[in-house]
């Protein structure tokens, strides 16, 4: 068992919040490696896999359209079909649910306006791999910096997400800054596997720079990870 | 032998480039009810063949050129070239 769990970050032409995700997973005490797109296989003794904030081969078409046909997400796809964490930030979460690992589909703000703040959100559930340091109903804040992060889904789709507990992260009360359906910050699979989120936890590691509480939710991540050591790859 | 898609939001999708679109409307006097704006794909294909056009173009929509939860396709086959 390693103490510091091997967590992939995965680059794609355009990501720009790699190096930041590898830095804040580094300081929670994981081993970060970059790898890079055209990578079919990922690093041996894998533990978890993270997909970063960025504008993914220049988003074309719709975001994340094109990255997910990237050879590194077919071994991402087949990582995570047998259990292996998968978290998807930002440009991350549109990859995922572009690839059909995370429902729904996320388009342009509602405002057509870029959004760069930090916001107020509130963690729906503790029982997941990223959300294990936090507390049920909990107020985080954490930025966001997006033009494309309106998470749209059906109302059968919504229906069946909210059975499953699903909605892991949702915009506190007034605070939703992309027109979002039923204020839906982050979601997972079914599984509880893969989990996406436009808000940038990487961001909000270091007191510094404000808000620690991305710590919450990457640090839930390294400690699901360390327990997972071994079981993939 | 050529082709176009047309991509459309599906009914009921917000679409903020439309609204945008329909409010400068407005603003330079046109009356209008309503605009929503989509996408439109022009391809060259290799093959004369219509039905093979066609069969072809479905799975470009389905693998690419839409996010079916979202949008709505509309094929239209052109003359050989």
């Amino acid at each position: 068992m390693s103490d510091r769990p091997r967590i992939a970050v995965v680059v794609f032409p355009g990501s720009n919040d790699d190096r930041d995700a590898a830095l804040a997973l580094e300081q929670l005490g994981a081993d970060a490696p970059l790898v890079w797109h055209t990578d079919e296989a990922l690093p041996d003794g894998t533990a978890a896999v993270v997909l970063p904030g960025g504008f993914s081969y220049g988003d074309y078409l719709r975001c994340g359209a094109i990255a997910r046909f990237s050879p590194i997400m077919r071994a991402v796809g087949a990582f995570a079909a047998e259990g292996g964490l998968v978290l998807g930030i930002c440009n991350g979460f549109q990859i995922l649910t572009e690839a059909g690992l995370l429902p729904g589909a996320l388009r342009p703000n509602a405002s057509l306006s870029f959004v760069c703040r930090d916001v107020p959100l509130i963690v729906e559930s503790s029982e997941t791999p990223f959300t294990s340091r936090c507390e049920p109903g909990q107020a985080i804040s954490i930025p966001v910096k997006h033009g494309d992060g309106c998470w749209f889904a059906d109302a059968d789709l919504l229906g069946e997400l909210e059975r499953n507990s699903q909605i892991v992260l949702r915009y506190a009360a007034g605070g939703n800054p992309n027109g979002s359906i039923d204020d839906v910050a982050g979601v997972t699979n079914v599984d509880r596997n893969v989990f996406g989120l436009m808000p940038h936890p990487e961001h909000a590691v270091d007191a510094l720079l404000g808000s620690t509480d991305g710590a919450l939710l990457l640090g839930s991540l390294v400690d699901a990870a360390r327990l997972s050591v071994g079981a993939f790859v | 032998m050529r082709a176009t898609v047309l991509v459309r939001p599906k009914p009921g999708i917000l679409d903020p480039q439309g609204q945008a679109v329909e409010s400068s409307l407005r603003h330079l006097g046109f009356e209008v009810a309503d605009a929503r704006v989509g996408r439109l794909v022009e391809i060259d294909l290799a093959t004369d063949d219509r039905d093979e056009a066609q069969a072809q173009l479905e799975r470009m929509c389905e693998q690419l050129l839409t996010n079916p939860l979202i949008e709505s396709y509309e094929i239209a086959l052109g003359g050989g070239a």
